[in-house]
């Protein structure tokens, strides 16, 4: 770099920029959290949606799966799952309640949670409030 | 080594390729999960094996960010440490908290874990890459608050330079995002915005200066140019960093329930990110072919001039493949992100802290400028072994990534997550391959810190 641009310019570049930037990302935060009400469907947050979330979590679902594209790519994407499955959370609760404690030979399988019917409901009306989400038409098919 | 306290570094360096290890056999465990699908099955779930995988990560990388700056700042500060004692307590609880995390993961179910620790008094787990129980992530601010101290006051006391300022900076904002983790709001949208507080602006933030500012320290050391222009390139780097990365967080924000125009900032931004990252290959082959001096101590230019280049492969190149949301939108949560993960983290931070290892074991183990030659050639090996195959697992990852796009999201008839997965399986089998190939390289570098201790030091070219 040549002798002109010295050194406390380019150390200016860095404060300045960066404070700016910084300034505007928490702009555009405050502009999110100001309409993200028209997207992140918080209407139908209900007691078991978020009981849902805490299992979801409690259980690392997020290890295998993805939830909207985020986690591991180890097993099936869940935020549609609920209509992958036909829009039933009774396919939701009847698949996880049906994984063979011991696996599936030679195949990937899900463990078995051992939830009870509470458990299982909420986990499905999780799934159910997290497809109604609004993720600009994400993912393109129904396969996730 | 100039400073007596520098040698805090030593354990920190030590946990950290220990630990290294541990994430590497984790590591070839999933691979294998991904082809023999009841691999250890139910005993270690793939799930409960990627959280040992990611976390041993953080965490080893977390000793060699630590380990690095209790060696770099005394020497920039031309001072002692503040508290070596401090630092070696803050180490072993440090350890112990990581062992004991490390340990309930695998001892007991997840839910248990979440149980006996109690998540739901402030519920923070369960969520990818913050999976530790709330009391570890407690310990883990304790111990970087302490870290901080000892080494802001460090700098405080002595000389300061742009390489520890930054460096500084980087840690002090390392420590305050983490403090996002904490908040776990049960509207998930929320949730999934406010993570990425921690996770972008860890990896594509102020990780960023970290990593500026060790490979500038080491530059510095190695090649003898001028610290002025060192700094002033350092300076133009990080500003690119957090110039394009901070508003670049947007590329996670185009399909989680956020509004639509982070899809036009995330693109736009993001799409600068490989910048600095471009810079920083620029940087290392500049400084070196300018150099004063050939430097002894070849294992550590070369991890440097390294870390350049795959850093803007991984990082940069890899990152910008599907970082344009019309792009994303197919790509979003595949394998490519895997790929991009993987070469990302090596190029970037796992190389740098390699670097940094590099050039300060050998002074700390009490030899004068370098290694022995024999020692350094197999060093040498293991950092084309580790890099190469890492290449390999990063291009089958993306082949795998590749067909997965095309065969569930872009036909016209898509098909099922695990038909698909059973098409690419010829791509996993590969990759385990390579993962096999960089554990043997893992394994030369260990063996490095053991070969020819006691053969002379080389003498310096001029």
């Amino acid at each position: 770099m040549s002798e002109t641009f010295t050194k406390s310019m380019a150390r200016n570049i860095f404060y300045g920029g960066s404070t700016f930037f910084f300034l505007l990302l928490l702009a555009l935060t405050f502009d999110t959290e100001s309409s993200l009400h028209e997207t992140d469907n918080r209407e139908n947050i209900t007691e078991q949606v978020s009981h849902g979330k805490r299992l979801w979590e409690e259980n690392n679902c997020i290890g295998c799966h993805t939830l909207l594209g985020e986690g591991a790519y180890f097993a099936p994407e869940l935020g549609n799952v609920y209509t992958r499955f036909g829009n039933s959370k009774e396919a939701i609760m009847g698949f996880i309640k049906s994984r063979p404690v011991d696996g599936i030979p030679g195949r990937r399988s899900m463990p078995q949670f051992n939830f009870t019917d509470e458990e299982l409901n909420a986990v499905a009306e999780f799934l159910k409030y997290t497809s109604e989400i609004n993720t600009q038409n994400w993912p393109p098919n129904i396969q996730g | 080594m100039n400073y007596q306290s520098q040698a805090v570094a030593k354990p920190y360096f030590m946990a950290a390729i220990g630990l290294f290890v541990g994430q590497i056999l984790f590591g070839v465990i999933l691979g294998l999960q991904y082809v023999v699908g009841d691999f250890l099955f139910p005993e270690i779930p793939f799930n409960v094996a990627r959280m040992v995988h990611t976390n041993l990560l953080i965490v080893w990388l977390l000793f060699g960010f630590m380990g690095s700056a209790y060696y770099l700042i005394p020497e920039e500060s031309e001072t002692e440490l503040w508290s070596p004692k401090l630092a070696l307590v803050m180490f072993w609880i440090f350890l112990v908290a990581g062992a004991l995390t490390i340990v309930g993961y695998l001892a007991v179910p997840y839910a248990t874990l979440a149980q006996i620790t109690g998540n739901e008094l402030l519920p923070t787990m369960g969520r990818e890459f913050l999976e530790q129980p709330t009391i570890t992530k407690i310990g883990i601010v304790v111990v970087a608050l302490a870290f901080i101290l000892n080494i802001g006051l460090t700098v405080l006391k002595g000389r300061k330079t742009a390489v520890s300022l930054v460096l500084l900076i980087g840690l002090i904002g390392l420590a305050v995002f983490f403090l996002f983790s904490f908040y776990n709001p049960e509207n998930l949208v929320r949730d999934k915005f406010y993570w990425w507080f921690v996770v972008h602006l860890w990896v594509e933030g102020v990780w960023e200066l970290i990593l500026g500012s060790l490979l500038a320290f080491v530059l510095i050391k190695t090649t003898g140019v001028d610290r002025e222009v060192i700094e002033k390139w350092l300076y133009v780097i990080i500003a690119m960093s957090l110039i394009t990365g901070l508003i670049g967080t947007g590329h996670h924000f185009f399909w989680i329930g956020t509004p639509e125009y982070w899809q036009w900032w995330g693109s736009i931004f993001s799409a600068m990110e490989p910048i600095p990252f471009f810079m920083m290959t620029l940087f290392a082959f500049n400084m070196v072919n300018r150099r004063r001096r050939n430097h002894p101590n070849q294992a550590a230019v070369l991890w440097a001039l390294g870390t350049g280049v795959m850093a803007f492969l991984g990082a940069g190149v890899w990152g910008f493949l599907h970082t344009l949301a019309p792009v994303n939108y197919y790509t979003h949560g595949t394998q490519i992100t895997a790929a991009h993960g993987h070469m990302a983290f090596y190029g970037a931070y796992v190389m740098i802290v390699l670097t940094m290892i590099s050039y300060a074991m050998p002074l700390i183990r009490g030899r004068k400028e370098a290694a022995s030659r024999k020692s350094q050639v197999v060093e040498m090996w293991s950092f084309w072994l580790m890099t190469i195959s890492m290449v390999f697992i990063t291009l089958f990852l993306t082949a795998a990534g590749v067909l997965q796009t095309y065969l569930q999201r872009y036909t016209d008839t898509p098909m099922s997550f695990m038909v698909v997965q059973d098409k690419v399986e010829i791509f996993y089998w590969l990759r385990e391959g390579a993962g096999l190939v960089f554990l043997f390289g893992l394994l030369l570098y260990v063996s490095s810190f053991f070969i020819g201790q006691n053969d002379p030091e080389e003498a310096a070219k001029v």
